[in-house]
């Protein structure tokens, strides 16, 4: 049964009577909060981000809506005017208008700081990343069960902090916390500092706790180029928390030192170096996207290859190029500093070293193409989510091309070109194979399956509204629209009105998304009989425990004898399947 | 909700009626470009500065491949999409699983295209990098939220930067290399004008430097890139590009301040206020900027940190002279540099004058 | 990180002396669980010196861009103590590896004393340092705006003020993973004493005398770059 892998699914999930699920082995709010079950931390997490995400993407909408108009009066106009639509008296509109600035820079950083703290970093790995990896590997659980809820509660410690700070006055420094401005202005910077400190100890014990896993929890059998190249995509995300994450943490800590105690190294007018933080900054932010993306990398394989029922297509490759990406973007961080007045020696070795990291990507984005030639491909959501991917982040990606190069970025820099092209990668890339992901292992996490139609319908929502938001972002960039700008040149206004329309409907496509999973899981949903082991017909190890999951995750060992892209429907097995 | 407070006619007219004021105001201030441009968003940028070209070219190189490779990775996607969809629960599946040629070539063709887009932009970027000796000598200095421009060739000659009014922020001959000596006295900020193709981060504490050789006759937006606070989208202004002839003769009259003959004090003093870059802070239609507004300034009762005082003759001069000596209350953000030395008591008077107009 | 050997159901079975007591049920063998607690230990020490690394870069910097203050800076130093605190931290290092030695073979009397040698080691380091700040203090050399030196009789040209700021968070961040390290030595000392460790199970102590290592080893690079300047 669960030792015999190239044997098909359907039919041993009958020969062990179905034991309760790691959903209900245990009962009661405390099995849940001080759980040491990587299935169930995994669901915390993925409730978690998406609540954070769905607050980040909040605050975007607003201040999407206050770019509707080129003059900044827009949010000052609706907050003076919300009580009247409650039947009140109009607000103070100018106290509103005297603050409308801040209002709109405490907005963005919000937006961008939890985006980037609360969501993608820890979203894929978090969620997703604990609940497959120890089905993937054929373990019962992580290395260290008690560091992985260490690690929850520590991020659950940073988020506070977050929330915190919104409460203490905001926070109004972008979230890239430049110097001097950070360590000058009145905002509750030191708490929102201290927060992203924490959530680094997390995302680091995360990153070491996936590391050992994958080193020395593999089943037997379960050899390197056996893993699913998810395992092998959170595995380079690891090695890129666990060294880049630390130097963050040092950062954050001198400009907390440096706002309260004024010891002077980024301050200016003390003899410090403002532009010595940029680098600290970015030593750790830049290899930060691939910590983002890679795990959406690995995602993208699975759902490629399982819904196309055909061998992933350059495994070796793709597998290593994770890692490559992985070391290479440890070089790379000053290509955000091309203008910053750093030397132009560095700014050409930076520019060179970041092209170094596009040929890896490169190899991904063809093999994923190439894996679909003569499969077997289904539309199912998971799979839709897959190819829109394919099609959001290449376009991120080759913007990443205009920016490394140095001429054209010194034009691009801090534009609204940065801005497009950084959406379609983080939300266009991770976020989208996040939520393709969400789809594809829902049936395996919960047990129940959504509304296919509707799923469809929020899919199509939110690739319109996405493109429709971002795109032209690339061409008003190009025409010298800045960044983080509330008021802007009236030439822009059609443009940014197209972006906000776009964004109204990305929300509208997430809002149903969001309803119909939640409602997916209403009692009154319960499907029939339990789901089968395997409902897309995948091979991989998680697909052959029972669903959902038991507690210890396998009915005794598994060993694994093929590789996990062995569908029966490739032609050699010869092997038909039914269902 | 959002979309019901869209719909709010009261707001959707204000909106429409304040865009208006927003547009005019911009287009007295030449700021938005000629009709043409504004009628399609998807024109241009005009290319008003010797490296505009060389920096589209890359540009528009670069469109071009990954026009290529986004057609051709998409086309055959949904090429394949609908070729192996699947008819049938058993369809059978091809079992290649890599193939050494096509993943070297396409590992191969992009590296090399890499390194062509990347030695071109490095090219470019050199050209940028080293300043022509002859080149007029501007000095820019970023402040919370506005520029100052001094011409060390033409002593006395201060330019400032202002959203809402026309100041020339900097102004540079056309075919001459300018290079612009930056620094900053608070936050980082950055000098960026689109139409040149040319940024620069200004940082405090040091200098950094930039040029560029202007080819058209024009008026070009200029912006802060850098974030620095609330008013960082306020940090904006244009450069206008003369002909070298008349370059020196319009800088000179820019940074003329004497009383013409004809000309009132008061409206001396308005054009002082804008040379001298006060509406940089102070606005006279009310709305509260940097510092107080100046609209019915004249004699009211403001309270200070020092207690309330009546704003009059003195205390005017006094503001201009020892801003700080009395903080009013709510200012304490951003100080108000002094002005002694810069202005002479004739100034003040006519600047006084002014404030009285604005009632 | 440690306790993560121990299982991770929260009711422990009471058989604490039966062979592997302390094999968590998701391993399979204890190989299994001390190469994964020993290599998760390596994985944490590396984050410990990228850390580091970014106080030290910050040093360099400083450095570059002031060589002559820095130098005359750290003329201030107390050598002697820097010297001291070295040898004390080297030895301890020592009774610390006699330590996870006397765990391997089983000697629960060797491991507990040596354990002890090295947290008094630790807590000499500690108070000599105490006496280093408070000198500093007294003199007014401190990171930026407390920096009054010169009110004290001693001038230093440039921004001495930069230096004791990287001093103190250079030496201040060591200090710090000492009294950790105080802490989890006593941990694992009380450990022993229960006779918790022997040939087959002895992963804390090594662990621990791992993390121990590392806070000698920086302590290694601080005390040249910062009182041995040249
Ligand atoms: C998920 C996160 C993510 C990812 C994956 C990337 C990927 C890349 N990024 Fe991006 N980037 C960000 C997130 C990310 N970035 C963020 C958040 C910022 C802004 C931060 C801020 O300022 O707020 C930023 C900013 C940023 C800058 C600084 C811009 C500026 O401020 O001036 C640069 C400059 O080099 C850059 C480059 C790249 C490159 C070359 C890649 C490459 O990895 C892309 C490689 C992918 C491809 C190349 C496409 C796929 C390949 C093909 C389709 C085959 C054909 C390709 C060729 C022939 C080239 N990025
Ligand atoms: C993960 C990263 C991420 C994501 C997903 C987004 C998502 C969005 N971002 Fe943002 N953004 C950043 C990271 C991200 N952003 C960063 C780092 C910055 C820079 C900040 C700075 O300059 O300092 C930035 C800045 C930024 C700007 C520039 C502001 C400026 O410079 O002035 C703009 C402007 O349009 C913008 C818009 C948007 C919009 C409309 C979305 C939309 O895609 C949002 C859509 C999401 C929602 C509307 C929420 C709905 C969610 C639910 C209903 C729950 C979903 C549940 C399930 C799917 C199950 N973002
Ligand atoms: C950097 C922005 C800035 C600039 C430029 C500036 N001011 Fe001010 N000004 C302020 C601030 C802030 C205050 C309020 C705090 C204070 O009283 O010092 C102020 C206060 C004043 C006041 C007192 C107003 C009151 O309400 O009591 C006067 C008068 C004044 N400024 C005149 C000028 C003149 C004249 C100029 C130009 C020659 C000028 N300012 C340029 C920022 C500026
Ligand atoms: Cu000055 Cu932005
Ligand atoms: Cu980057």
């Amino acid at each position: 049964m669960a030792d015999d892998k190239s044997k098909n699914d359907a039919d041993h999930a009958e020969t062990h009577e179905r034991e309760p699920s790691y959903l209900v082995a245990t009962k009661g709010l405390k099995s849940w909060l001080f759980t040491v079950d990587h299935k169930r931390l995994g669901l915390m997490y993925l409730g978690s981000t998406l609540l954070f995400f769905f607050i980040g993407g909040v605050a975007a909408i607003m201040f999407r809506t206050e770019l509707l108009t080129p003059q900044g009066d827009y949010i000052a106009q609706m907050l003076a005017a919300l009580p009247t639509w409650l039947g009140g008296t109009a607000g103070d509109l100018d106290a509103a208008l005297a603050q409308s600035a801040t209002t709109y820079n405490k907005l963005f950083t919000v937006h961008g700081a939890v985006m980037v703290f609360l969501v993608i970093i820890p979203s894929v790995p978090g969620s997703l990343g604990n609940f497959l990896l120890p089905l993937m590997l054929g373990a019962k659980d992580v290395a260290f069960p008690r560091l992985n809820l260490l690690s929850f509660w520590v991020y659950t410690l940073g988020a506070l902090f977050f929330i915190y700070t919104l409460f203490a006055g905001g926070l109004d420094t972008g979230w890239t916390f430049y110097t001097p401005y950070s360590s000058s202005t009145g905002t509750a910077v030191v708490s929102a500092l201290f927060g992203a400190f924490i959530l680094g100890f997390s995302s680091i014990l995360t990153g070491l706790n996936f590391m050992v896993t994958i080193h020395k929890m593999r089943a037997p059998g379960m050899t390197w180029n056996r893993m699913p190249l998810f395992c092998w995509s959170i595995y380079a995300t690891a090695v890129i928390q666990v060294l880049a994450t630390p130097v963050l943490a040092i950062t954050l800590l001198l400009l907390m030192i440096e706002r309260t105690l004024h010891i002077g190294i980024f301050d200016p007018a003390m003899g410090g170096d403002p532009v010595l933080f940029q680098h600290f900054f970015w030593f750790y932010s830049h290899p930060a996207v691939y910590i983002m993306i890679l795990p959406g990398f690995g995602i993208i394989s699975e759902l490629i290859a399982v819904h196309s029922r055909k061998h992933i297509f350059g495994y070796k490759a793709i597998a290593l190029s994770s890692v490559a990406i992985a070391i290479i973007s440890f070089v790379v961080w000053g290509h955000h500093m091309f203008v910053s007045g750093q030397s132009e020696l560095a700014g050409i070795v930076f520019s060179f070293l970041t092209f170094a990291v596009a040929v890896p990507t490169a190899i991904k984005v063809f093999s994923w193409v190439a894996t679909l030639y003569k499969g077997s491909i289904e539309f199912n959501t998971p799979m839709l989510y897959a190819l829109m991917f394919l099609f959001t982040f290449s376009i991120g990606g080759l913007t990443g091309v205009f920016l490394g190069t140095l001429s054209v970025d010194v034009h691009l820099h801090d534009t609204y070109f940065v801005v497009a092209h950084f959406h379609y990668v983080m939300m266009g890339g991770t976020i989208i194979a996040f939520i393709g992901g969400i789809h594809h292992w829902w049936p395996k996490m919960t047990g129940r399956m959504y509304n296919e139609g509707q799923a469809k319908i929020g899919a199509l929502l939110v690739f319109i509204g996405f493109n429709m938001t971002f795109f032209n972002q690339f061409v008003m960039g190009q025409q010298g629209m800045p960044r983080r700008y509330y008021t802007y040149n009236p030439q822009f206004q059609q443009q940014h009105l197209l972006s906000s329309i776009g964004s109204y409907i990305l929300f509208a496509g997430l809002l149903l998304t969001a309803w119909y999973l939640l409602r997916s899981l209403a009692k009154s949903n319960a499907p029939k009989e339990p789901l089968p082991d395997s409902p897309w017909g995948g091979a991989s190890l998680e697909w052959d425990t029972q669903t959902p999951p038991i507690e210890h995750n396998f009915h005794g060992q598994p060993r694994v004898d093929t590789d996990p892209y062995n569908f029966p429907q490739i032609d050699r097995t010869g092997e038909v399947d039914h269902h | 909700m959002i979309l019901s407070m869209l719909m709010a006619p009261e707001q959707a007219a204000k909106a429409a009626e304040t865009a208006q004021k927003a547009a005019e105001t911009a287009t007295e201030a030449g700021k938005t470009p000629p009709p043409w441009e504004t009628l399609t968003p998807w024109s241009t940028l005009p290319q008003a500065s010797t490296f505009a070209e060389g920096t589209d070219n890359v540009y528009l190189f670069i469109v071009v491949l990954s026009v290529f490779f986004f057609v051709l990775i998409m086309g055959v996607q949904g090429y394949f999409m609908w070729k192996y969809r699947r008819l049938s629960e058993d369809q059978k599946t091809s079992s290649i699983t890599h193939n050494g040629k096509l993943e070297f070539l396409w590992s191969a063709i992009p590296a090399v295209l890499l390194v062509v887009i990347f030695v071109w932009g490095e090219v470019d970027f050199l050209k940028q990098a080293v300043p022509p000796s002859d080149a007029i000598q501007v000095r820019v200095t970023g402040r919370q939220w506005y520029w100052t421009v001094d011409y060390p060739d033409h002593p006395g000659v201060q330019l400032t930067s202002s959203v809402d009014d026309s100041t020339v922020t900097m102004m540079v001959p056309k075919g001459r290399p300018v290079q612009l000596t930056m620094t900053s006295e608070d936050v980082l900020h950055s000098f960026y004008i689109p139409a040149f193709r040319v940024k620069r981060d200004v940082v405090p504490g040091r200098y950094t430097t930039m040029w560029f050789e202007a080819t058209q006759v024009g008026e070009f937006n200029m912006y802060c890139a850098e974030y620095c606070g609330d008013q960082h989208s306020a940090m904006v202004g244009v450069v206008k590009v003369l002909e070298p002839e008349l370059f020196d003769a319009a800088l000179a009259e820019a940074g003329r301040l004497e009383q013409d003959e004809g000309e009132s004090l008061a409206d001396f003093g308005k054009r002082i206020y804008s040379r001298r870059g006060c509406n940089a802070c102070h606005s006279i239609d009310g709305s509260p900027k940097t510092g107080p507004t100046w609209k019915g300034l004249w004699g009211k009762q403001e309270t200070t940190d020092k207690g309330t005082v009546t704003v009059d003759d003195n205390y005017v001069r006094e503001s201009v002279l020892e801003p700080n000596a009395q903080i009013v209350s709510g200012f304490n953000g951003v100080k108000m540099p002094s002005y002694k030395g810069q202005l002479e008591d004739k100034h003040i008077t006519a600047l006084i004058e002014y404030i009285k107009t604005l009632k | 990180m440690s306790s993560d050997h121990d299982s991770p159901k929260a009711h422990r079975p009471e058989g604490a002396q039966e062979p592997h007591a302390f094999m968590a049920h998701h391993f399979n063998t204890p190989g299994q669980q001390a190469g994964a607690a020993k290599f998760g230990m390596w994985v944490f020490l590396a984050t410990e010196i990228l850390m580091f690394s970014g106080l030290f870069l910050a040093y360099f910097i400083v450095r570059m861009h002031y060589p002559d203050m820095v130098l005359a800076a750290h003329e201030h130093l107390n050598k002697v103590a820097g010297g001291v605190n070295t040898v004390v931290l080297i030895t301890s290092s020592l009774t610390m590896a006699l330590a996870v030695r006397a765990a391997q073979v089983g000697n629960t009397p060797a491991i507990k004393r040596n354990l002890l040698l090295t947290i008094a080691f630790a807590f000499v380091f500690m108070v000599v340092k105490y006496f280093e700040y408070t000198a500093k203090i007294e003199h007014g050399m401190l990171p930026g705006k407390f920096y009054n030196a010169h009110e004290h009789g001693y001038l230093i040209e440039g921004h001495p003020h930069i230096f004791f700021a990287v001093y103190f968070c250079m030496t201040g961040l060591h200090g710090i993973h000492v009294l950790i390290g105080i802490g989890v030595l006593t941990w694992v000392y009380l450990r022993a004493a229960k006779g918790q460790f022997g040939p087959s199970y002895y992963t804390p102590v090594e662990n621990v005398g791992l993390y121990w290592h590392l806070v000698d080893l920086v302590w290694i690079f601080l005390f040249p770059l910062l009182y041995l300047v040249r």
